[in-house]
Parts: structure tokens; sequence; C-alpha cells
């Protein structure tokens, strides 16, 4: 499918006015740098310590100790979310990086080459599209066992071929272009038009994709850690802690109820961000509000 | 039409062969000698020798491959480590939950997503669309086991209108069959439902731009006709590319689920197998399902040469 | 009695004002021209007969059509009146159509809906009225698709849908903007014959005042939403009582003051013995769609056997239809694209299958300038940048202070201070971007520059002015011109010699006013007959009043 998009032709400085008066923007904006405050807060202080299984203390409702309530095991339901906020993103984000930075040059390689190259590429990304994180992660933990990294490399594996598409289909509809054309004219070579010019006009582009990746991974670890393929316990991830919740649904809801909120909470924010950021540097989607 | 629809078909070919050397090499990796798992560790040397050789496992690795490759075709996925019988009678005894799951928890999806899409750009930038539309990006936040969860605890157990899981199996009758699924289904449908409803949305906004439904309405054909009769089947092409995506992602969703609801299906087989390192089950199942997303890619390839006629005359 | 009757009608859209007060008539079977430069607001006009206006959009004032208020009407009053009453024809053909759909269902669907004749019953009337455009049943089936049809015949089918219920108002926004001359006017002489067998009324928009007289009987003029002048299209234009009107129409028959030198150069033996590019027997083949899987496919010739050579400083016009493979030959000439066969020298040596690095000196001496001013520059970097870009070719790298100096000695050759460095292009206005563009190519003071197109996107005051500036720098810098272009007033403008493309072959070659006044192919007689020219217009105006 070919990819039409205008490139917003705008400062710096329009650009962050217009993202400050974006009510999507703002409020991913602010919803994602709580999460993220929260979870650099976890590294340094948390209202109780994970670690200490208090049995004494185990199932109890929210209260104004213990906000969120308690575990099977008597932790801090708020202190959990606030180390598993760290776990979440910290991988979700090594997976962005993971897809972005093979699935990006790998793309714009395509896009620049074509013919074989990138008739190549793109037969590889459907090879690695056929297999979706479950089942990466399904196939990694089969060979090495169980963990956290196995989650990492399964999300990162899928990212690949998402941003090699999107970075394919972004740098096709810019090599066309007249000014793409007169670099060549001045007797710029593939390479450097592709980091000169394509690439620069891509990257907001990249930068949603981002953030919906982004989404996805928080979402992904959090189904991966849930079957047991992703974080291991005792290190809190959200995941684990609905797995745990479930079977005690119905003495202790609150178990399920935060962490879930957490994860909800979270990929929101990413959505609405991605979501701003898309308004704000598509001049098409502007005029449509 | 004809070249499209070969090309297509050669690139889900390759693909799908491809896929299943990667699958056959990760076989390959796995420590431990499945003559020896089988067996046990008071075999002794000459036994485990001797079965694999039956088993094929001293074959030059091209053959190997082959061999399991041949196998596939014939739906011979080789024999479980632990249940000691065909692969295949296992898959075939889960697959009747799975498969019914995930193309109910489909249809539902597409059921709510396209009028909900179509609702939401006939109020556009009005109340309705911006309430639909905030529901859809919540939806889209959620994730499918926690949901799971949510019903089972307003359902299960707060109403108690269905069971909290488990599945009385199809003999037990169509209806109680289908009631057990019909919570699993809608934590599958609704976050599903929600990405659809905004690809929709986006997609009709985006055609509805275009020069051709100016034309349209400048024939004298009201704002709904022209939203029916040209902006749809332009509009489909990119609701039919998430359509697809989606089963993948609905495949991968059903594995999930179904632990949740202790429902009897290609995922609890899965997880059990991985506990249990019962690999050839791990990685029949996965090539099955790999097997199912490339199928539905290619009908999703497909469906657009029906959608376009621009991509009928185009190799 | 008027059949549309326009009242001081004022419109915005959110705060910007678009129209103010406008007031524009047409008869029945009235041709109306509606002439204006980019934003006058004469789409926008068009729209508002249509009720087809942006969201946003607030009209006051008075539309009757058919003694029907237009702007109180009811929404199913408007749909009963379009495509019915009032037909539309719109600029852009190639995305008029709606791509899923058969030809046959789209022009039979209105027919349908207005007289609720049955599928058979339309879609027989569909026949006639495409055999009608033109469009005749052997080629173009019902079943075809719009894809399957060039620009020209699209927008036949668009005239077809337009007109299918014989409305009695037609609204043609910029109908030929998007087509060559030739198909210009083809579907100008259809619509004529559409208007008189049926009495139609016509408004005819279009930036081109060439195209309005030919057409038109009476004439509006429009300016920033407001209306300038309006009148008898030949009294108009040959008094020119307003001053708009006056530069509207000087602008439009403009031609830069020049020296011939080349005349001389020509004369002159040390010139004649070295031209500066020689393109000899140059063919350039495209693989070719394949009919079915067993035959192989044919290739299509872009380029068949070109040869031509220009002298320094000379400045030569390339001229043909589109898709008559000038644009490849211009990329083959910029070294962007390599021939099947032949070779091109440049200076003497031969640059076709060179290495980027082998081409460095030859591009330092060769440039170009595009078509359009928006699409040329990278919207992320700021001008100094843009405009230095060609400077890569340079062996030594100037440093960033000379660099600036170089920069801003390009920019004030073009009309722009040395300020407008630290810009982004979206600050400029179309015509100085197109300034910009040239500054980007005679940065390198090169000996030749190809321009493609380098006017038509623009309106035809600002047009006159980048005309001039080119010719300034020809006799300034001595740079010679391949000048490529379907217009042939601007080809007469600025250029010493003309070559005719047709079919991929150079057809014609000769003086400028030589070809445009006698030409000897079939090729350029066409172009030539075709050619609206604003002089001739006028004068056969006049002729016919008596």
């Amino acid at each position: 499918m070919t990819l039409r998009f205008d490139i917003p032709e705008e400062n710096f400085a329009d650009i962050l006015v217009k993202a400050f008066t974006n009510r999507s923007f703002l409020t991913g904006f602010v919803i994602t740098a709580l999460v993220a405050a929260v979870a650099i807060v976890s590294f340094f202080w948390t209202p109780f310590d994970v670690t200490r299984l208090i049995i004494a203390d185990k199932t109890q409702a929210p209260s104004p100790a213990h906000w969120f309530g308690t575990d099977h095991f008597g932790r801090d339901i708020f202190s959990m979310i606030m180390v598993g906020a760290r776990n979440s993103i910290a991988v979700a984000l090594v997976a962005v990086g993971i897809g972005m930075g093979v699935g990006v040059p790998l793309g714009a390689l395509a896009a620049a080459r074509g013919g074989v190259v990138d008739e190549a590429v793109m037969r590889l990304n459907d090879l690695v599209f056929a297999f979706p994180a479950l089942l990466s992660a399904i196939m990694i933990t089969a060979i090495f066992g169980p963990g956290a990294l196995n989650a990492i490399v399964a999300i990162g594996i899928f990212n690949i071929p998402v941003f090699a598409r999107v970075a394919r289909a972004g740098a096709l509809a810019i090599w066309p272009r007249e000014f793409i054309l007169a670099a060549r004219a001045a007797g710029k070579g593939k390479a450097l038009i592709t980091i000169e010019h394509v690439l620069p006009n891509i990257v907001t582009l990249l930068l949603v994709q981002g953030t919906i990746q982004f989404a996805l991974g928080i979402l992904a670890e959090a189904g991966l850690s849930y079957v047991g393929l992703g974080t291991q316990p005792p290190m809190p991830s959200w995941g684990r802690m609905l797995f745990d919740a479930q079977t005690r649904m119905g003495m202790a809801p609150w178990m399920a109820i935060f962490p879930g909120m957490a994860i909800v909470v979270t990929v929101l924010g990413l959505n609405l961000l991605g979501d701003g950021i898309a308004d704000i540097l598509d001049p098409k989607s502007r005029r449509q509000r | 039409m004809t070249a499209y629809l070969l090309k297509r078909l050669a690139i889900a070919l390759i693909t799908l062969v491809l896929a299943s050397m990667v699958v056959f090499a990760v076989l390959e990796i796995i420590p431990g000698d499945p003559a020896r798992l089988m067996l046990g560790m008071n075999a002794s040397a000459d036994q485990v020798e001797l079965l694999r050789n039956q088993m094929g496992l001293n074959a030059p690795l091209a053959a190997r491959y082959l061999h399991w490759a041949g196998g596939l075709l014939s739906l011979d996925f080789g024999r479980s480590y632990t249940y000691s019988v065909p692969v295949i009678d296992l898959v075939r005894e889960r697959i009747v939950v799975s498969l019914p799951l995930a193309l109910i928890a489909l249809a539902l999806s597409t059921i709510i997503a396209i009028p909900v899409g179509l609702f939401s750009v006939g109020r556009h930038g009005r109340a309705g669309d911006t309430i639909a539309m905030g529901a859809a990006q919540l939806g889209v936040a959620v994730p499918n086991f926690w949901f799971a969860l949510m019903l089972i605890y307003l359902f299960a157990v707060w109403l108690r209108l269905v069971p909290a899981g488990g599945f009385p199996g199809w003999s037990a009758g169509v209806w109680p069959a289908l009631k057990s699924l019909v919570l699993p289904a809608i934590a599958l449908a609704l976050p599903q439902a929600a990405i659809l409803a905004r690809v929709t949305r986006s997609a009709l906004i985006e055609v509805l731009n275009e020069d051709y439904i100016r034309t349209a309405r400048a024939k004298g054909l009201p704002y709904r006709a022209v939203l029916w009769r040209h902006a749809l089947r332009n509009a489909m092409i990119p609701v039919l590319t998430i359509l697809g995506l989606q089963f993948a992602f609905l495949l991968a969703g059903t594995i999930i689920i179904e632990n949740v609801f202790y429902l009897p299906g290609l995922g609890r087989l899965v997880f059990q197998a991985i506990t249990q390192r019962d690999l050839i089950v791990v990685e029949s199942v996965v090539m099955l399902l790999v097997a199912a997303v490339i199928a539905v890619n290619l009908l999703v390839d497909l469906s657009y040469a029906v959608v376009d006629p621009r991509l009928r005359s185009r190799q | 009695m008027s059949l549309l009757e326009i009242e001081k009608l004022s419109l915005t859209i959110g705060d910007t004002p678009i129209l103010r007060d406008v007031e524009l008539a047409v008869a029945p079977g009235e041709v109306m021209g509606l002439v204006g430069e980019s934003g006058s607001g004469k789409s926008i006009t068009a729209l508002t007969v249509m009720r087809l206006l942006p969201w946003a959009a607030r009209a006051s004032g008075r539309v009757v059509f058919d003694g029907i208020d237009i702007l109180a009407a009811s929404e199913d009053q408007m749909c009963a009146l379009r495509g019915d009453d009032i037909g539309m024809v719109f600029q852009e053909p190639m995305t008029a159509l709606n791509p899923v759909k058969t030809i046959g269902e789209q022009v039979a669907e209105g027919i349908r809906w207005h007289t609720r004749a049955s599928r058979a019953d339309a879609e027989d009337r569909a026949r006639k009225m495409l055999d009608r455009v033109g469009l005749p049943a052997a080629q173009f089936p019902l079943s075809r698709y719009p894809h399957e049809l060039s620009g020209g015949q699209r927008q036949r089918v668009v005239i077809a849908i337009a007109c299918a219920l014989k409305p009695k108002l037609l609204i043609a926004d910029e109908p030929t903007t998007a087509l060559d001359v030739v198909l210009q006017a083809q579907i100008l002489d259809l619509l004529r014959d559409l208007v008189s067998e049926n009495r139609m009324g016509l408004l005819l928009i279009s930036h081109d005042l060439a195209v309005v007289t030919e057409m038109a009987e009476r004439i509006t003029i429009l300016r920033h939403g407001e209306v300038m002048e309006a009148g008898d299209t030949a009294r108009t234009l040959s008094e020119q009582l307003h001053p708009y009107t006056r530069q509207l129409a000087q602008a439009s028959m403009h031609v830069p003051a020049r020296a011939r030198t080349n005349e001389v150069g020509q004369d002159n033996p040390m010139l004649q013995a070295k031209p500066l590019l020689q393109v000899e027997s140059v063919t350039r083949d495209y693989p070719g769609r394949r009919k079915s899987l067993l035959k192989r496919a044919v290739p299509t010739r872009a380029v068949d056997d070109v040869s031509f050579s220009i002298d320094p400083g000379q400045s030569v016009a390339l001229v043909g239809r589109s898709g008559c493979g000038k644009s490849t030959l211009a990329r083959m000439v910029l070294a962007l694209d390599g021939p099947t066969s032949g070779t091109i020298r440049f200076r003497g040596e031969v640059i076709t299958d060179k290495s980027e690095a082998e081409l460095k000196p030859a591009r330092r001496d060769m440039q170009v300038v595009f078509q359009d001013p928006y699409g040329s520059f990278d919207p992320r970097q700021k001008v100094e940048k843009l405009v230095a870009e060609p400077l890569h070719v340079l062996d030594k790298r100037p440093t960033n202070a000379e660099r600036r100096e170089m920069v801003a000695k390009a920019l004030h050759e073009v009309g722009l201070g040395p300020r407008d460095m630290d810009k982004y292009p979206h600050e400029f206005s179309g015509g100085q971007r197109q300034r910009l563009s040239i500054a980007r190519a005679i940065i390198t003071r090169p000996k030749l520059v190809v321009a493609d197109e380098p006017v038509s996107a623009l309106d035809v005051s600002i047009r006159a002015q980048i005309l001039d500036l080119f010719a300034e720098l020809n006799q300034k810098l001595g740079v010679a011109y391949l000048f490529i272009t379907h217009d042939l007033t601007v080809a007469r403008a600025i250029t010493d010699q003309v070559m005719i493309m047709h079919a991929g072959k150079i057809v014609e070659r000769g003086r400028t006013s030589a070809v445009l006044d006698h030409p000897q192919s079939e090729a350029a007689k066409a172009l030539v007959a075709a050619a609206p020219d604003l002089h001739r217009a006028i004068a056969r105006r006049l002729q016919e009043q008596g």
C-alpha cells in the first residue's frame, strides 16, 4: 500500500505552541511523564519494601496505610505497581529500541535500493510477521527457559518488521519528491540523501509508531508475564500480579483491579501522546478537527 | 488478476517454508535428547540409540528436515513425549475450542466495530463521535486478560450468570458449550473492536476527503448514499489490513485467555507442554499457528484484489 | 432573466474572509468566464453555487438559481438540483473518479438517482452520453475502471457525469489546467459543443485569460475575493480600463526583453565547433507490462533515438505533449537516469554510465530547476542549507563563512536578501520559492540549467517576473538553458531555439519564432493550433462582434 502524508512545514517553536494547546498531546504527555516519574522514584523510595513478605498483612483491603491493599504475601500493592512500572517501561523501551534500531535502517535501505534488496527485506518482514510476539516468546522460552529477557527479545523481534514497514512506506513517499531529485542533481549519493533528507522527513511517522509500539509493548509484556513467559517472581510485574490475583478474585479483587488500571492508564497515556503527535504534525488530520 | 494472485500465493508459500525452517532449527537447538526423554533416565545407551535410529534422529540435517516437513504436510506432527500419543490427536482435541473462540471473537469485534466507526463518522466532531472514540481510546488500552478477569468478577463471581471458567465440551450440547465461550469471546473481542472502530473511522474520514466524493456529491447523492456507495468500499482496504493483523493477535490472545477461563484449548496445551518440556507439542502448535497467520494474510491479500480493481490489473 | 444570479455574496471560513460582495450572473445558454489568480476565491464561488462548501464556511448575500434561493434551500432541495439542473466538472481528472467503480456505474448512478430509471435504461443513457463525449463503446465499454483511462479520457467521463441529465447550468472549475494544450483544446471544444447543443449556461473558471477569452462571451475578474471588473470579454480585455485587468492581460502576453546573443553564436565558428551538450542517438526503454504469463513483456520506448546539441549560452526549448518523453530526456541529460543506448556528452565528456564520483565535475556545470515551487525544497532545512546543496560537488569544500557569502550572492542575483538565508522554505510565496530554486541552480556558476516546466505552477503576474529573471541570468551569466515546457508562450518568451518532441522523437527543430509561426511537422502544427493565445483570441472575438 502506498502511504500519503504531508510534510509539516513549521518551525520547532510553532510546533511547541501547538503541542501544548493540543488536548490529546497534553493529557498523554502528563500521564506518561507521571508514569515515568513513578518508575524513577521507585528506584529510591517505595512506601513499603516489596521484597519483604509479611504474611500477617496478607490480602488486606485498601486502607490509608496500604492505598491499594496488600497481596497474598502481605506486600503493598501500590509499592509493587511502582516497581512494576519500572519493569514494564524498561521492557517496552528496549523492545522499541530493538525494533527501531534494526527495522528503520532495513526499511530505509529497502526504499533506497529497491529491486532485489527491497524484495528480500519485505520477504524477511513477512517471515517475522508470521510469528506474533507470543509465539516467539513461547519458542524462546521452550529453548532457554522463562525469563524477563525472553519478553524483551520476543517483543523486540516483532517490532522489527513494524518499523521496517513504516520506514519503508514513509521513505517511498519521500523519494519521488523533487527535492530529492535536486539533491541527486547536486551529486549526493543515496546514503547521504537518506540521512540528510529522507530520515528527517519521516521522523514524525516513526515517533508516532514508536509510541504505539511502546504501548503495545507494555500490553505484550503484561500478557507474557501473566502466562509466565516474561518477568519472573519475585520481581514485581503488572502481568504477574494479575496472575496471582486470578485465583483470589472473590476475596481480594483489589489485587486484580489496581495493577490492571496501572496498565490501562499507562497505555492510554502513550496512545494519547501518539495521537497528539500525529495531530500536531499532520496538517491533514488537523484540518478535520 | 491471475498474476497478482499467483504472486501472493508464491509469497505465502515461501514464507511458510521459511517459517518451518525457523521452527525446525529451533527444535534442533533445544538441548536434550528426545529419545532419552521418551525412554527415561533408566534406559540403556543401546536402547536410546535404537530409538534414535527409529525416530530418524541420526539422519543428516536436510533429510530430517524433509522428513519432518513431509510429516507436517500429511498432518503427522510426531508423537508427544509425555502423552505418548500422536500430536495431531492432541491438537484435534483442543482446536475445537480455540478456533471457534477466535472466530466468534473476530466476528463479534467486526460486528461491533464497523457500525461504531460509521456512527462516529456520521456524527463527526459532535458529542456522539467524541464519546464513541473516547470509549475506543480506552478500549485499546485495556489488556484483554485483565478485562477477562473483570468480566469474571462481574458476571461469574458477583452476578453468577455464567460459569467462571471451564468447558463442558461440545458433547454436552452446543448451548452450554457456547455459553462457556461467551465471556472469553467478549474479553477478546472488545479491545480488538476498539482498534478496528478507530481504524474504520479514520479510513472513512480520509476517504471522505477525496475528490471523487465531491464528484459523487455533485451528482446529487445525499451524504448518506455517498458514505455507503462510495466511501465504505474504498475504506475497506485499511480495515482489511487491520482485520488480518487482528487475527494474529486474536490467536495469541486466545492462548492467553484460555488460561484465564481454564478452557482446554491449544493455549492450555502449549503451556502444559512447556512446563513438561514436551517440545514436539510446543513446536507443532507454534507451526500450526504460524501457518494460520500466513493463511489469513494471504486471504487478506486476495480480498484486496476483490475490493480494488487496480490490483487486479497490476502484477 | 438570469439563470444564475449572485448578489452581494460574502463568505468567511472561520475568521478568514474569502469573498466580499461578489456579483455575478449567468444567462441561459451563456458562457461566463470567471478569472482570477490563486486565492482569488473563484473555486469557492463555484462550490457556493453547489452548496458543497467546507464545514466552517459562512455565506451571506443572495444566490438564486432558476428562481431557487440556494443559500436558503434545504439539503434535499440541493440534492435534487445537483447533478440534475447543475452539473460540475473539476480540475483534477486523475482523482475525480472513484477508483473502485466502473465508469458505467459512475455515469449511470446520477441518472438512476434523479430519474428513478431502471438499471438497464440508465446504463443505456450512460452509454449514449459516453459516446457523445468521445468515448466509443468499442474501446470504452461501461465496464472500464478509471485507472485504465488516461487523464484526458477521465476528464471526458467527468464531463459525461456532469452533463448526463442535460443540466441548465454547467460549472467547470479549471477543467483543463491538468491537461496538455492539445487535450485542453479538445476538452474545450467538447464543452463548447455540449453547451450550445443543450442551451446550457456555462460558468467557466480559469486562471488563463486566453482560455476564457476563447470560450466566454462575458467575463468576471476576481481578485482577493472581490470582483475587479465584469463585462463583455472582448471589450473588457481590449480596453483594459481597470488597472488589474491591464496587469493580468499584460502579464499573460509578457515577453522578457533580451538581446538575441545566440543568433550571433551560430555564426561564430568558435562556439559552433564546441557544443556544450551533445545528445547522440539516445534511447530509453522502460520495462513494459506483461499481458499474460506466457508472453514476454514488450518494453515501452519513452525516448527514441534522439540526437541534438546545445551551444554555450544558448536557450533551447523542448516542447511536447504530456507523455512524449521530454521529462525522461531531461533526466538523462542531468545524468539522473541512464539511456538504454546512445551517449550524452557534456563539455565534450561522456556522462553516460559514469559513477557519481566521476560525474562530479559535470554536475558542477549543470543544474536543474523544477516545476513545483513547493515540492522542490526539503521543508526541514533552512534556505542557507538548501541553496548551498550543489556546493557538495565542489572539490574544495567552502568554509561556513564562504558558504554564507556564496549563498548571499546567489540570493542577491535572484532578487532576494541575505536575511532570507535563515528562513524555512514555507515562509516564502510560490514565486519567491521559484527564485530560491533558481538561486540554488546558479550557485555553482553552471554552464547549463535544465528547467522542467519552471513557471507552469505560477500565477501569470509571478510567471512574468520569473521569466524576466531567467532572461536576465541568461544574459548576465551566459548560462545555457534547456527549457522543458508544454506552453508555447513560455517557449516564445525565453528561448532562441525550439525542439518539438512527439512520441519519444524530436520531430522538428528550428528558431523559436520560425517554428511557432510556421510549424512543419504534424505534431508542431497540432501544438501551435491548440495553444491558447490571448492576442489572437481577442482579435477573433472583436472580429466576430464586428
